[in-house]
C-alpha cells in the first residue's frame, strides 16, 4: 500500500466520521464544525486527485464563507433543536430501511460497473500543468454564455433578499451617519432667553 | 485551443430583455411612489422591443450559437412571442390589483422580466447547463414574486413550499443530468443525442438519468404525483403572481420538455414514454376529480391545470411529429385560457375584496353581460366544448394518441374530460343562474377591458379558426 493510497484511507474515514458526527452531535454549533470537517477532508481528497483549484475553492467558499456565517446564524438566532429531535429514534428503522434501499438501488446502477476507477482512470499531467488556468481559459469563452445566466441569477437572488428583507418600520432607532455628520449647532442646541429671577 | 468569438446576432432578444431588466432595476430607484407607472411602461415596451427583434430575426433554420449552449429555431421564436404576449398581459391585467393591495412597486416587474429572460433561456436551451440555468433564473424570480406580499401569512406559507419543494426538483434534475453527463461526456444536446443513439437503450445509466430528468421536469411542470406545491401556491399567492405563474411558465416548460427528452434524449423514447404515460394517466384524472370538490377558484383552477398538464403530456409522449406540433398547440391555447381564467379572478375584485370563492362569481351576467361572456367563453374553452379553442387541442392531441395505437389512452382521456366539464360548468351555473350577492359595480380600465375581451374572443376564433395556428406550430416544429 503506497503513502497515497494510506492518505486517501485516512481521509475518507475521517470524512465518514465528521459526516456521520454532523447528523448525530446534540450541539449545532459542533454540527456545525464537524461539517467544517467534513468540507476540509474532502478538500484534501481532492487534492489527491490533483484537483487543487476545486480543493482550494471548496475551502475557500464553503470553509471561509458560507460556514462562518451559518455559525454567526446558529449563534445568532439560539434554536432550541430539541423539539425537533422528537421521534429520532422512533422513525430512526423506516429511515434506515429506506435510505438503505436507495443507496443499495444506487450502488447497483452507479457502482464501479459504470463509474469505477476502470473507466475513469487518473488522467497524467505534465509537472506546469495548471488546473485553474485551464479552467479560466473555457469559464470565460465557451462557457460565456451559461456564466452570464449565473451572474443574472446571482442578481434576481439579490433583488428578491433585499425586497423580502428591507422594509422601513416606524420608530427604529436606527443611526444615519450622514445625517448626525451634517449636523448644526441649530438642530442640537436650543437657546432659552429667561428672565432672572428675584429672590424674595 | 483557437476562440473564436460566437455569433452574438441570435442571442439579441435576450440580451436585451437583460439590459432592460437591468436599466428597469436603476431607474425604478429614481421613481417615486405615483411615478410607478413608468416602471410598468418600460417593462410593457421591454416585451413590445423583445417580441419585434425575434419577429425580424425569425428563426427559418436552426442555428446553433454560445459554442452549443444556444439554439434559435422557430420552434424557440414561435413559442417566445407566446411568452412576450401572455406576459404582456399579465403586467397588464394585474397592474390595478397591485396597486389596489400596495404591491405596485417595481421588484414585481423586474423579477417578472427577469422570469421571462429564464424562460427564453430556457426555450433556446440547447445545452444540459443552459437548461438547468435557465429554469433557476425562472424559479428563482418566482419564489420571490410569491412571497412579495409580506404581511400575508398564506403567501409567505406558499412561498416557503415553492421554494423547498422546487429546490428539491432542482436537485432531482441536477442528479440527472449529472448521470446523462457521466454516461455521455457532454452536456451539448446534440453530443448527448449522438452517444445516446450510439449507446442504445440499454444502458442503465442513461435510463437511471432520465428517471431523475422526468422527476424533476414534471415537478416543474405539476404532473401528478409531483403536483403537491400547485394548489397551495396558486392559492397563496397573490393573485397577480399565480396568474404569472400559471401562464408563461408552461410554455418554456413544454419547450424544455422537447429539447430534453426529443432532442436529447430521443432514441430513448421507448423508456420516457411509459413514464410520461403514468403521469399524464394520474395527471388527468386526479386534476379532474379533485377540482369537483374545490370552492375556491383560485385552487380549482390549479387542479385544472394539472389535468390539463396530463393532456400536454400525452401529446409529448405521442412521439410523433403530429404530437408535438398537438402538444404545441395545447400549450399555446391552455396560457391563452389560463391568462384569461385568472385576468377575470383579477378584475372582479375591487379595494377591501378579492374574489377567492366561485360563489363570487353569482349574478356575474346582470352586473356586467360582456364579462359573464367572456367567462363564459374561458370555462367553456378549457372544458373543451365543441367550437372552441380547448376542443380543438383536446382533438389533436387525443388524435395523435390514436394514431399510435393507445386507443384505451384516448378513451380515458374523453371520459375524464367529460367529467371535468362538470366543475367548468358548475361556473357558468353561477355566472347565469344564480342571484347577485353583491351589487358594487365593477370598475375595469379600458385597456384591460380591451385586453380582456381580446383575449376571449381569440379564443373563439381559435376554436373556428384553428388551422392558422396548428400549421404554424406544425411548420416551426419541422425545421
Amino acid at each position: 500500500m503506497g503513502f497515497e493510497k494510506f492518505l486517501f484511507y485516512v481521509f475518507a474515514l475521517v470524512l465518514v466520521f465528521s459526516a456521520v458526527r454532523v447528523i448525530t452531535v446534540r450541539n449545532p454549533v459542533h454540527a456545525a464544525l464537524f461539517l467544517v470537517l467534513a468540507f476540509f477532508t474532502s478538500a484534501a481528497l481532492w487534492l489527491l486527485i490533483e484537483a487543487e483549484f476545486l480543493a482550494i475553492v471548496l475551502v475557500l467558499v464553503y470553509v471561509g464563507a458560507v460556514m462562518v456565517l451559518f455559525l454567526f446564524v446558529i449563534m445568532m438566532l439560539d434554536i432550541n433543536i430539541v423539539p425537533l429531535r422528537e421521534g429520532f429514534i422512533r422513525y430512526l428503522p423506516v429511515g434506515v430501511t429506506v435510505a438503505l434501499i436507495i443507496v443499495i438501488e444506487m450502488g447497483l446502477v452507479v457502482g464501479s460497473g459504470y463509474f469505477g476507477a476502470e473507466q475513469y482512470r487518473l488522467v497524467p499531467h505534465a509537472v506546469d500543468y495548471s488546473n485553474t488556468r485551464e479552467l479560466g481559459s473555457v469559464l470565460y469563452t465557451f462557457y460565456v454564455y451559461p456564466f452570464e445566466i449565473a451572474s443574472a441569477i446571482l442578481l434576481v437572488a439579490i433583488i428578491a433578499a433585499i425586497s423580502l428583507t428591507m422594509r422601513r418600520r416606524e420608530g427604529t432607532k436606527s443611526q444615519d451617519p450622514a445625517w448626525q455628520v451634517r449636523v448644526s449647532r441649530d438642530d442640537r442646541v436650543r437657546l432659552v432667553r429667561m428672565m432672572p429671577e428675584k429672590k424674595k | 485551443m483557437n476562440f473564436v468569438a460566437p455569433d452574438f446576432m441570435p442571442v439579441v432578444p435576450e440580451l436585451f430583455v437583460l439590459t432592460m431588466a437591468c436599466l428597469l432595476l436603476v431607474i425604478d430607484v429614481f421613481l417615486e411612489q405615483r411615478q410607478r407607472y413608468i416602471t410598468y411602461g418600460v417593462a410593457q415596451l421591454t416585451l413590445l422591443g423583445a417580441a419585434l427583434l425575434t419577429l425580424v430575426t425569425y428563426a427559418h433554420a436552426p442555428v446553433t450559437t454560445m459554442f452549443g449552449h444556444y439554439i434559435k429555431d422557430a420552434m424557440g421564436d414561435l413559442l417566445k412571442i407566446f411568452i412576450y404576449l401572455s406576459s404582456a398581459a399579465v403586467f397588464l391585467y394585474s397592474r390595478d390589483y397591485l396597486r389596489r393591495r400596495d404591491l405596485f412597486k417595481g421588484e414585481y416587474y423586474v423579477l417578472g422580466l427577469f422570469g421571462v429572460l429564464g424562460m427564453m433561456i430556457m426555450v433556446s436551451a440547447h445545452s444540459l447547463l443552459s437548461v438547468y440555468l435557465g429554469l433557476e433564473l425562472l424559479s428563482l424570480s418566482l419564489y420571490a414574486l410569491v412571497a412579495m406580499d409580506r404581511d400575508s401569512p398564506v403567501a409567505s406559507e406558499a412561498a416557503m413550499k415553492y421554494f423547498v419543494l422546487g429546490s428539491l426538483a432542482s436537485g432531482m434534475l441536477l442528479y440527472g443530468i449529472s448521470m446523462i453527463y457521466g454516461a455521455t461526456g457532454s452536456v451539448d444536446l446534440q453530443v448527448v443525442s449522438d452517444a445516446v443513439a450510439r449507446q442504445g437503450a440499454d444502458n442503465l445509466v442513461l435510463v437511471f438519468g432520465l428517471v431523475f430528468l422526468v422527476v424533476g421536469l414534471s415537478f416543474k411542470l405539476g404532473a401528478v404525483p409531483f403536483h403537491m406545491w400547485l394548489p397551495d401556491v396558486y392559492q397563496g399567492a397573490p393573485t397577480s403572481v399565480t396568474l404569472y405563474i400559471g401562464s408563461a411558465p408552461k410554455l418554456a416548460a413544454f419547450a424544455l420538455m422537447m429539447r430534453v427528452l426529443v432532442d436529447g434524449l430521443g432514441t430513448l423514447q421507448g423508456d420516457w414514454q411509459q413514464m410520461l404515460i403514468i403521469l399524464s394517466v394520474l395527471s388527468i384524472a386526479l386534476g379532474n376529480l379533485v377540482a369537483i370538490v374545490q370552492t375556491n377558484i383560485k385552487r380549482m383552477l390549479a387542479y385544472s391545470t394539472i389535468s390539463h398538464v396530463g393532456f400536454l403530456l400525452l401529446g409529448i409522449l405521442a412521439g410523433s411529429p403530429e404530437g408535438y406540433a398537438a402538444a404545441m398547440f395545447y400549450a399555446i391555447v391552455y396560457v391563452l385560457m389560463a391568462v384569461g381564467a385568472f385576468g377575470m379572478v383579477i378584475m372582479l375584485g375591487r379595494t377591501g375584496f378579492e374574489v377567492e370563492n366561485i360563489d363570487d362569481f353569482k349574478g356575474l351576467n346582470d352586473r356586467s353581460p360582456w364579462l359573464a361572456f367572456l367567462m363564459l367563453v374561458i370555462m367553456m374553452s378549457m372544458a373543451g366544448v365543441p367550437f372552441m379553442a380547448g376542443f380543438y387541442a383536446k382533438w389533436m392531441v387525443l388524435q395523435a394518441v390514436v394514431n399510435i395505437g393507445l386507443v384505451w389512452l384516448a378513451l380515458f382521456g374523453v371520459v375524464f374530460s367529460v367529467i371535468g366539464a362538470f366543475y367548468y360548468l358548475r361556473v357558468v351555473k353561477c355566472l347565469y343562474f344564480d342571484k347577485p350577492e353583491q351589487s358594487e359595480p365593477i370598475h375595469i380600465s379600458l385597456d384591460t377591458e380591451i385586453a380582456i375581451s381580446a383575449n376571449g374572443l381569440l379564443l373563439v376564433a381559435l376554436g373556428l379558426y384553428p388551422t392558422a395556428l396548428m400549421t404554424w406550430c406544425a411548420t416551426a416544429l419541422l425545421n
